[in-house]
């Protein structure tokens, strides 16, 4: 039996035809879209293929769109670009508490250059209060960061609202939304926002290739120095195969997602609730309803996280857990904690992500082979005892 | 990343449960640092006749608490209190780097058993749940300060920016 691979937020398959595009680039391509030749006018004409596909992916036109590294580079260029950009306006950002590490650490460097940061709590389900955004705002504030869709509880945050509360107060607004585009219909007109950070391993294209919405007249300084590429957005040569792949990627999210998502909500239902009818004392993180469609987050008691990852893998499951044993940072979930939960549950997280080619028979085997591993993981555990006594 | 005499010990762990009425019990690290462990020993004729394990943490740390009542089960106290977290370690044919915090807890449980049932024949009574909520308590601390010039830098640092001395981190050694 195969690998039953549940951790499409760490990354996912390619998709077929991304394989078949990229193959064909790589047989065909290899001018660099900058040269005036024929064989640079050859590579230029792929990448203008890719940017107006994933410009369809999001409703933007196409010359809004800067491919990057990847999600982390687009985050960056984002908020550093932006503080470079706005720096005679403010100095001023506002962000959650339960943002990616990119955001943050990002945030972390521009505080080390005199620039100032309000991260906001969130309530109980991650979510952010816009008022609290809105009562942040001060005159001095340049930029809004608020993540679209949670990488660890799934939570989709009220964006459209901030950004209009950006607007209304001539903020620029960034969402990270890496986890949320090609899993989820997300319009850039209706969500308002001026930046939007996307990558392609998040909807069955290749890693290391991201994109960075750009809203039209948006400051924005580039994060790379060097050529006219991207606009003069962000230097260097494009890494035009993976782009390539993440063009082919964005058409087919456009195309398949009516049928993905109603099978995806499906099987993260029959899991979400098989998991809670086979084990006792285990917690649903994230919203209820304003959530991703393909995360089940759950907080098992009693037991450390990578210890239940580690013993599904030897089952053949692979999914994802936020323990901070595993995370190599000595404190739990930053996200998990921030909702308000207690260090200890947090440390038993687990999350199941699915993807298109996750079947029932998939979510069946994990509904039966994790409550015994739960049982034996509690059976050892010292707080297991102590929890009921208590 | 774990070698197989990890995976083995963590997949099988030997001597797991508690011992009733023990004589000595240890207890070290706690939920918020992502392991804690139980040790229960049973004494006889200064040697360990009987030893159990109840762990909460990684792979790592159920690992370690299984070797670690191997290499301590019919040894004398003394040579017991001789195991160190590094015999552990070496048992098991290393620990990733990032894991090595975890063997700490190892030998230091089966110490504080030993302390425990020493204590408890020359009549001191442990208070284990005090134990704990200092340990826990001292774990709080809210800012990152760099430990070589003092000045106050930002979490997960690679560096300090102040005096350009690199960070250890907990789990980086």
């Amino acid at each position: 039996m195969g690998v039953i691979y549940l951790d499409h937020l760490s990354g996912t398959p390619l998709h077929p035809r991304v394989k078949e595009a990229m193959i064909h680039h790589i047989n065909t391509v290899y001018g660099n879209p900058v040269s005036d030749h024929q064989v640079g006018q050859q590579a230029s004409q792929a990448l203008d293929q890719a940017r107006s596909q994933v410009a369809a992916l999001i409703n933007a036109d196409p010359g809004e769109i800067v491919f990057e590294s990847g999600g982390t580079e687009s985050v960056n260029h984002a908020i550093k670009g932006v503080a470079i950009g706005m720096r005679e306006k403010g100095r001023h950002l506002i962000t959650t508490n339960i943002e990616h590490k990119s955001v943050l650490n990002a945030l972390r460097t521009l505080r080390l250059l005199d620039y100032t940061v309000t991260s906001l709590d969130v309530d109980s389900y991650g979510l952010v209060d816009p008022a609290a955004v809105e009562a942040a705002i001060t005159p001095d504030t340049i930029l809004i960061s608020v993540m679209l869709a949670n990488n660890e509880i799934g939570t989709l945050e009220p964006v459209a609202e901030i950004a209009k509360i950006a607007k209304k107060h001539k903020v620029v607004c960034h969402t990270d939304a890496v986890d949320a585009v090609g899993v989820i219909p997300v319009d850039i007109r209706e969500l308002g926002v001026d930046l939007l950070s996307l990558a392609a391993n998040q909807f069955y294209g290749p890693p290391g290739v991201g994109a960075l919405y750009v809203r039209k007249g948006t400051r924005i300084w580039p994060l790379m120095d060097g050529g006219m590429q991207e606009n003069k957005r962000r230097a260097g040569t494009e890494n035009l195969i993976g782009i390539v792949g993440m063009g082919m990627a964005a058409e087919m999210a456009k195309a398949e997602m009516p049928e993905r998502l109603p099978r995806l909500r499906a099987l993260r239902d029959k899991l979400r609730d098989g998991l809670v009818a086979g084990i006792p004392e285990i917690v649903i993180n994230g919203h209820p309803t304003q959530c991703l469609p393909h995360l089940v987050s759950v907080s098992l008691k009693y037991v450390e996280g990578e210890s239940v990852m580690l013993m599904l893998d030897e089952e053949g499951v692979a999914a994802a857990t936020r323990s901070a044993c595993a995370s190599g940072s000595l404190r739990a979930s930053h996200v998990l904690i921030s909702t308000g939960m207690d260090f200890a549950t947090a440390q038993g997280t687990l999350l199941f992500s699915l993807g298109r080619d996750t079947t029932d028979a998939d979510v069946d085997r994990v509904i039966k082979v994790l409550p015994p591993i739960v049982q034996t993981l509690r059976d050892m555990s010292p707080l297991y005892k102590k929890g009921h006594a208590g | 990343m774990y070698s197989s005499i990890v995976m083995d010990h963590f997949k099988n762990p030997r001597n797991v449960g508690e011992i009733e009425n023990a004589d000595g019990i240890g207890e070290v690290g706690n939920p918020v640092c992502g392991d804690m462990m139980n040790v229960f020993i049973k004494v006889e004729n200064d040697k360990i006749a009987d030893i159990k394990f109840k762990t909460f943490g990684c792979g790592a740390a159920i690992a370690v608490s299984s070797m670690l009542t191997e290499l301590a089960k019919g040894k004398t106290l003394d040579a017991a209190m001789k195991i160190t977290n590094q015999d552990v370690a070496d048992a098991l044919g290393g620990l990733p780097q990032n894991k090595l915090h975890c063997s700490n807890l190892g030998a230091d449980a089966l110490h504080a058993a030993i302390k425990n049932y020493l204590d408890r024949k020359s009549g001191k009574i442990k208070d284990l749940q005090k134990d704990r909520e200092e340990h826990i308590g001292g774990r709080e601390a809210q800012a990152c300060y760099c430990p070589y010039c003092s000045k106050q830098v930002e979490e997960e640092s690679p560096f300090c920016i102040f005096c350009g001395s690199d960070i250890p981190h907990e789990h980086d050694h």
